[in-house]
């Protein structure tokens, strides 16, 4: 990789041993996918995966002190995943001791550490940072140093920026130099589709299946996805936004996807159509059969598969504020047609505090607390990822939290119609 | 006694158990129930990967095509490094993705684990090696199946 001088410099340490460990961790990483040289991170804000203090993870308070220590807190100031633990999320009193003394004891260093490493504020936890009421939003174009599967894959997809997927702590480290190794993603050869998706469903595929579905098959390769026009339009409205964050969030945790193309939606796709394929690109044809076979070959890892749902999370990634909206008001069908006042089952909708604040100015915070949501700005992920969590029967129409826990996973509809059934009181 | 040559990512030698999985590794599903409970053999608690589910993982030759899944997965292989329980070698028949490479750097530029890293060992070599073979990387990044 050949370094400009100033960036030369850093890595033989005019700015300090830590510094030039930075350095040479972003070369080394460079090095490893054949980067010629470093670009520079364009993009207002960064944004970090990391944001959990768990006990396990000292080493990286360790690594976090050792940057505070060598005065590198002036770097790109960024957004951060969602915060683990939130008193208004049902816990026994067993699981609050679980959580806070011995899973997450190191949360307040943790939040600490972001602050001084330069998060934007205390509100800048969520996995959603892209959102309308968040500000931290990219340009077609920008160079980012994020980390966060779910929003590097929107990033790129969406709204048109270019982004690696990158490791959490690497991605401090681009915020951190100001500058990223120039490989993969970032590059127009990198952005160009591997696969073609031929999507031949009757009905409009649930996003979270269809994503599945897709980041099974072509893993970490790039695919464009063609059939989608009839559902999702011409245009990124917040309908078509919403769909393809949970779609994405599916490719990439049931995958490695860092980047889709939607003929006729996407950026790229809109601009460039099928030149985006490459040639001899692999063809999926996905009807609705194959997402039926997807679906059933989940595990179910309950030790009661016929259980009781105990608990129900919705919001994995965060949801939209729209998508709120739409709950509530299929919340209120749903609970007057079957008689009753609020859902059957606890159930939680996670947001960012940004839109939760959006959606506090509304009547529609009260519709939902009326019905029983639980709004929270937790990261259900992390809630969950407990050995008594394993116990519980959680389900969820999310398939990245479907992937990571024991939730069990069903499509929207399917959660509605569990979460307002009469018979489950 | 079967050899393969790959991409050295992380240079060193050794000698281990093979651990193969045939699918993408999730990174996070993988370790995050180990670490977070201090599982001494560190067990694999990724219950869509048959081949590894259950498994222990410490100082095992670890052979994948590619690791999958979340994002912070380079810093759980950072911290399973800097906690002394990383496997004993990470062994890649596909090119390296970007979360194993961080996990893989990051282990070796911040902690003092060694944990060498192969790449580019071809299909051939998945399709060859067995869990419970023995493993051998030399100076050169030639891997040994035996």
């Amino acid at each position: 990789m050949k370094l400009t001088k100033a960036q030369q410099a850093l890595l033989d340490g005019s700015k300090g041993e830590t510094m030039a460990k930075v350095v040479k961790t972003l070369v080394m990483y460079g090095e490893a996918f054949g980067a010629k040289r470093m670009v520079p991170v364009t993009s207002n804000y960064g944004h970090t995966v990391i944001s959990y203090g768990l006990s396990a993870m000292k080493p990286v308070n360790a690594l976090f002190q050792e940057l505070i220590d060598a005065g590198l807190t002036e770097g790109q100031k960024f957004t951060a995943d969602p915060r683990p633990l939130d008193k208004n999320v049902p816990s026994s009193l067993l699981e609050d001791i679980v959580f806070k003394k011995i899973m997450y004891s190191q949360q307040n260093l943790m939040e600490k550490q972001l602050e001084q490493l330069g998060i934007i504020d205390d509100d800048a936890y969520t996995c959603t940072c892209y959102v309308d009421q968040m500000d931290n939003r990219p340009k077609q174009g920008d160079i980012l140093s994020w980390a966060e599967s779910s929003a590097v894959v929107y990033a790129n997809s969406v709204l048109g920026a270019r982004c690696n997927r990158n490791s959490g702590i690497i991605e401090l480290m681009g915020s951190v130099a100001g500058f990223v190794p120039e490989f993969g993603l970032l590059t127009d050869a990198g952005r160009k589709a591997d696969w073609v998706i031929e999507v031949k469903c009757e009905n409009k595929p649930e996003a979270q299946l269809l994503g599945s579905a897709i980041g099974m098959k072509v893993m970490e390769d790039v695919p464009y996805v063609k059939g989608m026009e009839k559902w999702l339009g011409n245009e990124l409205d917040e309908d078509a936004c919403s769909y393809l964050k949970d779609f994405g969030a599916a490719t990439a945790s049931n995958g490695a996807v860092g980047l889709y193309h939607i003929e006729g939606l996407t950026p790229e796709a809109k601009q460039q159509g099928e030149k985006l394929i490459k040639k001899n690109a692999k063809v999926y044809v996905i009807d609705d059969a194959e997402l039926e076979r997807v679906q059933q070959n989940y595990p179910i890892i309950w030790k009661d598969v016929n259980a009781r749902p105990e608990l129900c999370f919705v919001g994995c990634p965060h949801m939209t504020l729209k998508q709120m909206e739409d709950w509530a008001d299929d919340l209120e069908r749903e609970l007057r047609k079957n008689g009753l006042d609020r859902v059957t089952v606890p159930t939680v909708f996670t947001a960012s505090p940004a839109v939760i604040k959006e959606l506090n100015k509304t009547i529609y915070a009260y519709k939902l607390k009326s019905y029983g949501i639980i709004v929270s700005y937790i990261c259900p992920l992390m809630y969950m990822n407990n050995p008594l969590c394993k116990k519980k029967a959680v389900i969820t129409c999310s398939n990245k939290l479907r992937t990571y826990t024991s939730a069990r996973f069903y499509k929207e509809s399917e959660i509605l119609e569990i979460i307002t059934r009469k018979e489950a009181k | 006694m079967k050899e393969f040559k790959g991409r050295v990512i992380v240079p060193g030698t050794c000698t281990a158990e093979a651990l193969v999985s045939h699918g993408g590794f999730n990174t996070l599903a993988s370790y995050q129930m180990a670490l977070m409970f201090g599982d001494k053999n560190v067990k694999c608690g990724d219950q869509n990967n048959p081949d590894l589910y259950k498994q222990p993982m410490i100082g095992k030759a670890l052979c994948l095509p590619m690791t999958i899944g979340s994002t912070t997965g380079g810093m759980i292989l950072y911290t399973a490094c800097a906690a002394g329980k990383q496997p004993a070698c990470m062994l890649f028949s596909k090119p390296i993705d970007s979360l194993a490479a961080s996990g893989a750097i990051l282990g070796d530029v911040w902690t003092d684990a060694v944990m060498p890293v192969v790449d580019s060992l071809g299909d051939d070599f998945l399709e060859t090696v067995q869990t419970g073979d023995i493993i051998t990387i030399g100076e050169d990044g030639i891997v040994t199946v035996e």
